[in-house]
């Protein structure tokens, strides 16, 4: 049998059976756990990936109306501040924090953005014209960015839970399908073991009892012929005695018929 | 473990796109540039002169080796350029994100990480 071959190697006693079910029964609890932990993630995980989806397209939203409104600015500005902002950018105004949220023992980061206060890099762009355009430019800008943090976190906790599920879904199997019967298999052959054992020792027990049977039955003959050899000499002895012990009247009785007899 | 505590620290996001998506992101106030002994910009401004060497080590610099960056901006039609390395990378932090750009309508299909949930739900 293939299955026979598969399993741990452990001497069959009655320990070892005991550990053995112990074993057996942790694995049927992990099982359970691991497979509930994994429907747990794998529902959060579902739903993440349709806000994706629908952040994704919101995106593309976002940033069409963000581009205008940026082209608003080139065509208010009447030039291309591009190169101005990029040399005036010195420390980031819209930072993000990473938060962690715990789903059944995942800890899942999230990203929250906050603006720093009282840094302005570019309160002289658009000093000229355009000031208002800049501004409303800005604003879209901020709110794009936001949204795309959030679709950053989305996107982030997805690549931890595809990872996390694959993780528990591989040990929900090989939990289901190598421990457990290799913990069955175990259990199995310990228990024919010992059965085997308890079938030699029985036997050997009968043996014993036939020969210990046997023993006192000879004795039994022994003694039965000892006393039947007793009881033949004591009765022997007994006749031999009579005589001795009622002499005198058998010899008178006897010696009377002595005397009949010769008379 | 560690990896969290790095995390804290990621603050900043990062941009590598196209003259117009870059303004209008350092517009919103995310331009960062580190202080002056090793001045490190934290964005990148890429045409069509800009040589895919520079685009890949920009991508290498602010996905692996600073670790004050949480999110990753780069233009679709960009990270078709470096598309290997960008569907290659499968690291949570810093997040890759592809935005759409003004002169490249945003296509779906191309993105790394909707092909996996796509592929993941069997479409």
């Amino acid at each position: 049998m293939s299955g026979a071959a598969d399993r741990e190697a452990v001497f069959p006693t009655r320990q070892s059976l005991g550990l053995m079910k112990a074993k057996l029964k942790g694995a049927e609890t992990g099982h359970s756990l691991l497979k509930r932990k994994s429907e747990a993630l794998t529902k959060r995980f579902r739903e993440i990936t349709r806000r994706i989806d629908e952040a994704k397209r919101k995106m593309g939203r976002v940033m069409q109306i963000a581009s205008l409104s940026l082209a608003e600015v080139t065509y208010a500005v009447g030039g291309n501040i591009g190169f101005q902002i990029q040399e005036s950018a010195r420390s980031a105004r819209f930072r993000i924090r990473a938060k962690q949220e715990n789903v059944s023992g995942v800890l899942l980061p999230t990203f929250e953005s906050y603006l720093t206060e009282g840094n302005n890099d570019f309160a002289m762009t658009g000093l000229g014209k355009g000031g208002q355009q800049v501004q409303r430019c800005r604003e879209t800008y901020a709110r794009a960015v936001e949204a795309l943090v959030e679709l950053a976190s989305l996107q982030t906790a997805f690549v931890i839970l595809d990872e996390v599920i694959k993780v528990v879904n591989r040990r929900v199997n090989a939990i289901e399908h190598v421990i457990i019967p290799r913990t069955e298999n175990t259990i199995k052959y310990i228990n024919s073991e010992l059965d085997e054992l308890d079938r030699e020792e029985f036997y050997r027990l009968k043996k014993v009892a036939n020969k210990k049977q046997q023993d006192v039955a000879a004795q039994d003959a022994e003694i039965k012929r000892l006393k039947l050899e007793q009881e033949a000499r004591g009765k022997k002895q007994a006749v031999a005695d009579e005589p001795e012990t009622s002499a005198g009247p058998a010899e008178l009785l006897e010696a009377e018929g002595d005397e009949d007899v010769i008379f | 473990m560690s990896s969290h505590a790095d995390n804290k620290d990621r603050q900043f996001l990062a941009v590598i796109g196209d003259e117009d998506s870059v303004t209008g992101l350092l517009l919103a106030g995310i331009g960062h540039v580190t202080p002056p002994p090793d001045s490190q910009k934290n964005f990148l401004v890429v045409d069509s002169k800009t040589d895919t060497a520079t685009i890949e080590e920009a991508f290498q610099r602010f996905t692996t080796e600073r670790k004050d960056i949480g999110i990753v901006l780069i233009n679709q039609h960009i990270a078709d350029r470096i598309r290997h390395r960008v569907d290659t990378y499968t690291a949570a932090f810093p997040a890759l994100l592809e935005i759409p750009s003004k002169d490249h309508p945003y296509d779906p299909e191309k993105d790394s990480v909707l092909r996996r949930v796509r592929r993941l739900f069997g479409e």
